[in-house]
Formats: C-alpha cells, sequence, structure tokens
C-alpha cells in the first residue's frame, strides 16, 4: 500500500468514527427528558427578569468589587515584594504562598464566619462584605505575582532612562514603570479577571439574602424550586454573555496598545 | 539656550565639568575600572575609545552614579556626585545622558517623552515644558513628529528624539553611551550631525564612541581606555594619527 493511500485511508477510519459516535448518541439520548429538563421556555421565562437583573447584576457588582480591591492589594504586595527592606519581601512572599495555596472556599468562610466569632467583629457589607473581602484576599495573591512580573519584564534601560533624567524613584515607578508593566500583563490580567467572575459563585458559602444572590447561587435555588435544570443553562449562558464580550475587548485594546509598544 | 544655561549654574569656568580621581570599579570579582584618572573642562568635547570590555561605557555611567564607583572619586561640576549627601536627582538633571539604546518612553508620545521630566523633576509647568519640548525637537530636525510614538520612528529618529529629550532637561553636559552603535549605517550621519551642532554651540559633552571620524573631527581629547586604564589620551590628531602605545596602535589598527 503507497504511504498516501494508507494516509488517506486513515483519515477516512477517523471521520466513519466520528459520525458513527454522533449518530449512536443521537439516537440513545432522551431528546424529551433533555428538551423539558434543560431547555424549558416557560421554566426559563420564570427565571426572568430575575435572574438578569438581580442576579447577573450581582455577579457583575461582585465581580468589579473583588478585582479593583484585588488589583490595590495586589499591586501594594508586588511593591513590597521588589522593595529593598528585607522584612517587607518576607511579608510578601509569606503572604502570596499562603493564600496561593489555600482553597478561596475556605478563605471565604474564614472571613465570612471564623474571624466575627472569634473577634466579635463583622466585616462591613454584612456577609456578602466579608464573603467578598476573602474573595479580595485571595485574588490580590495571584495578582501579586501577575504585577511582579509585569514589572520585572520592563527592560532595565527605562528605569536608567528616567533616573538619568533626575525622575525620582517614586515618579520613576508611576509614569515609566508601571504604564509599561499594565500593557505587559494585560492578557494573564483578563485571565485573573475571568477567574473571578467565575470565582463571585463561592460567595453563597458566606450565607447570601435574596437580593443578594448571584448567577451561580440564583440558578442553583431556582433549579430546586422549579425541579427543572433550565435555570443552570441560563444562568450558563449569562456568564459566557459576560466573560465573552470582555475577552473580546481585551484583545482589541491589546492590539490598540501595540502602537505604543 | 546653551549660554543661558551655562550662565545661570553657580560654576567658575575654570572648575572642570567632569573630575575623576583614582576610580575603581568591580562587579564581584570581575575589575572592569582599575584607578582611573579622568576630567573634561567645561565646554570640552573628550571621545572616549577603546575595545569592548575596556570600562569605557562603565567609566560613562559612574559619572552620573548610575554605577556605584568602588572606590575613588567623581567630582560633577565641584560637586562629588558619590556622596550620600549630594542630591542626586537634582545632580542628574544638569547630565544630560544618551544610551545606545535610545530607551525611549515606548507608552508616551514624543512630545510625553520630552515633557515628562521636566514637569516630574525639574516642576516645570505644562505650558513651558511643551514650549521647551518643541524648540528641542526643532533642533535635532523632528519638529513634525511631536505626535508619533517610538516605535513608529526610525532608529535615527528615535536617538534625535533622545537627544532632544536630554536637553529639554537644560543640562550643564551631556553624556553619550555609544550614541550609534545601534544604528544601521545609512542613519549614523544625522544623529552624528545634531552632536556636531551641539559641540559647535559649545555643549560640554563626554562621548564613547566607536565612530574615529566624530572623535577625530570634533573632539578636543580622545581618551584611549583598555583593560580597566586610560592608555594614553591626547588631541585626536596625535592619538589617532600617531598613537604612542603599541596597543592603541594595535587597536586602531582594527578600527581604521
Amino acid at each position: 500500500m503507497k504511504p498516501s493511500t494508507r494516509r488517506r485511508l486513515f483519515q477516512g477510519v477517523l471521520y466513519a468514527v466520528f459520525v458513527i459516535v454522533i449518530l449512536v448518541v443521537a439516537f440513545l439520548a432522551d431528546w424529551d427528558a433533555i428538551r423539558t429538563n434543560f431547555f424549558n421556555l416557560e421554566v426559563a421565562a420564570a427565571t426572568f427578569p430575575e435572574i438578569v437583573v438581580i442576579a447577573a447584576k450581582n455577579t457583575v457588582i461582585y465581580t468589579v468589587i473583588a478585582f479593583i480591591g484585588g488589583l490595590i492589594l495586589g499591586l501594594i504586595l508586588a511593591l513590597m515584594k521588589l522593595s529593598p527592606v528585607l522584612p517587607y519581601r518576607w511579608l510578601a512572599t509569606g503572604y502570596i504562598e499562603l493564600f496561593r495555596g489555600l482553597p478561596a472556599l475556605l478563605v471565604i468562610f474564614g472571613f465570612a464566619y471564623a474571624i466575627p466569632i472569634a473577634f466579635q467583629w463583622r466585616p462591613p457589607g454584612g456577609s456578602v462584605g466579608a464573603g467578598l473581602i476573602g474573595l479580595i484576599v485571595v485574588s490580590a495573591a495571584y495578582i501579586a505575582e501577575t504585577i511582579r512580573a509585569g514589572i520585572e519584564a520592563v527592560p532595565k534601560g527605562q528605569v536608567e532612562a528616567a533616573r538619568s533624567l533626575g525622575i525620582n524613584p517614586t515618579w520613576t515607578m508611576v509614569s515609566v514603570v508601571l504604564p509599561q508593566a499594565f500593557r505587559i500583563i494585560t492578557p494573564p490580567l483578563t485571565n485573573e479577571l475571568v477567574i473571578l467572575i467565575k470565582d463571585t459563585s463561592l460567595l453563597f458559602i458566606a450565607g447570601l439574602a435574596l437580593g443578594e444572590r448571584e448567577l451561580t447561587t440564583f440558578a442553583r435555588d431556582s433549579l430546586t424550586s422549579l425541579a427543572n435544570a433550565t435555570p443552570l443553562v441560563v444562568a450558563s449562558l449569562l456568564y459566557l454573555v459576560i466573560t465573552l464580550p470582555l475577552t473580546q475587548l481585551v484583545a482589541k485594546l491589546e492590539r490598540h496598545n501595540k502602537r505604543g509598544r | 539656550m546653551t549660554s543661558l544655561s551655562k550662565g545661570s549654574s553657580a560654576v567658575s569656568t575654570t572648575e572642570p565639568a567632569i573630575e575623576v580621581r583614582a576610580l575603581c570599579k568591580s562587579f564581584g570579582s570581575n575589575d572592569v575600572l582599575k584607578g582611573i584618572d579622568f576630567h573634561v573642562d567645561q565646554g570640552e568635547v573628550v571621545c572616549v575609545i577603546g575595545p569592548s570590555g575596556s570600562g569605557k561605557s562603565t567609566l560613562l555611567r559612574c559619572v552620573n552614579r548610575l554605577e556605584e564607583p568602588t572606590t575613588g572619586s567623581v567630582m560633577v561640576e565641584g560637586i562629588d556626585i558619590t556622596d550620600p549627601e549630594t542630591d542626586l536627582d537634582k545632580m542628574r538633571t544638569r547630565i544630560g545622558m544618551v544610551f545606545q539604546q535610545f530607551n525611549l518612553f515606548p507608552h508616551l508620545t514624543v512630545l510625553g517623552n520630552l515633557t515628562l521630566a521636566q514637569q516630574r523633576a525639574k516642576k516645570r509647568g505644562k505650558a513651558e515644558a511643551i514650549e521647551v519640548a518643541r524648540r528641542n525637537l526643532a533642533k535635532v530636525g523632528l519638529a513634525e513628529k511631536e505626535n508619533a510614538f517610538p516605535a513608529q520612528l526610525s532608529g535615527g529618529q528615535q536617538q534625535r528624539v533622545a537627544i532632544a529629550r536630554a536637553l529639554s532637561m537644560d543640562p550643564d553636559m551631556m553624556l553619550f553611551d555609544e550614541p550609534t552603535s545601534a544604528l544601521d549605517p545609512e542613519l549614523v550621519g544625522d544623529v552624528l550631525e545634531v552632536m556636531k551642532q551641539l559641540a559647535r554651540e559649545g555643549m560640554t559633552m563626554m562621548v564613547v564612541t566607536h565612530e574615529m571620524g566624530f572623535a577625530r573631527e570634533v573632539g578636543d581629547r580622545v581618551v584611549f581606555m583598555d583593560g580597566g586604564v586610560v592608555v594614553e589620551q591626547g588631541k585626536p590628531e596625535d592619538v589617532l594619527g600617531n598613537p604612542q602605545h603599541e596597543r592603541t596602535r594595535s587597536f586602531l589598527s582594527k578600527v581604521l
């Protein structure tokens, strides 16, 4: 058999397997059950408008709060990790290693229950606030490492040029290094943001009041009350509605920033 | 402009602009500078030549303390730059520096590159900074490029912007660290032309270079370095035309 014939035969087999698998699944699947349980339009209609005006809105709000908080705390940690003062470096390294090593769920749980019990102190914003603090604390550890990598990726000559012009270390960091570092880390930072959108679903562990529910919690509650899986599908679509434009927007920003590279 | 900045500095003209004494610099166990005595007088153009690894760039970078000298002293306009009490940022506004790799700020426009340090280090207002920047851009022949980003310019244009950026601080002297070494051959001329114009205006200049033609034509003095020491120095026609040391002759025979 010629090699080209053999290759064509092999590809033919691959296509055949693909078609057979699709057909078997199509025949064996209980389409009625799938349609009534996952794509039930009446059930979907019952979740509106709350699933958008409460749940999706809360998901976005929680994400924005956690991301901004994580950015601020992460930036402080990154600068501490690059500090010439040794104890600052220790502290930042310890923090980052600790919170990257713990499950976010455990940290959120800690802020929502353990700290209030231990110190008789309730974080601002009630249980959601406590959960958000946990989310910020965890995301800051990841964001700090991303920012540190970005700062270190700015060429040394940039700092030398700024310093040789007499710009002091603080202004060099603020107007020369950080703007370039954030351009470099736009892709990994978007990744952090998308992960955070999904991690807001962990806030349920803090205990959310009816109006505080985010997408996953809302969908889970609807699932139990309506005895139907369609709310999960609606929630999934809404997650994609939030994340897909975001990744597109960042791709656009990246192209725009290339001009200034 | 140059005469204005000279007049405003409270330094007598007899004092050397740069005076380096017994300067040693080592990186770990690697001794790069082994006791350098070197000076640049006010208004003088000194070209430093030598093989790569001879320490000439390190010497230049010690003048504005981008490199920390190991021992020895570096005086700039009579002020000890290695003294921890010296306001280094303020001194650096008086010492312009141009790098081999240009080191323009890629996230800022040409105008942004020229105004940033004026505003942050010299505390000039925005309007004044822009005015000074435009004057210096015109001087290097790039007035029409003020809104371009560095990545949109050729290497030669970037280096001229870098020179304009340094000049916008109204420095008393300029340090050039192999300013044409990263350029395509056909772009070298424009940059050298700007530097010649500066020299004609009486700017104090220390130029580390491989451009022997520039050293011969523009330099008041040529310093040949090898192995971390100054081997010989003198008028360009003497050092380049009639070198006294074997090492100088051997180097020049390779580059000329």
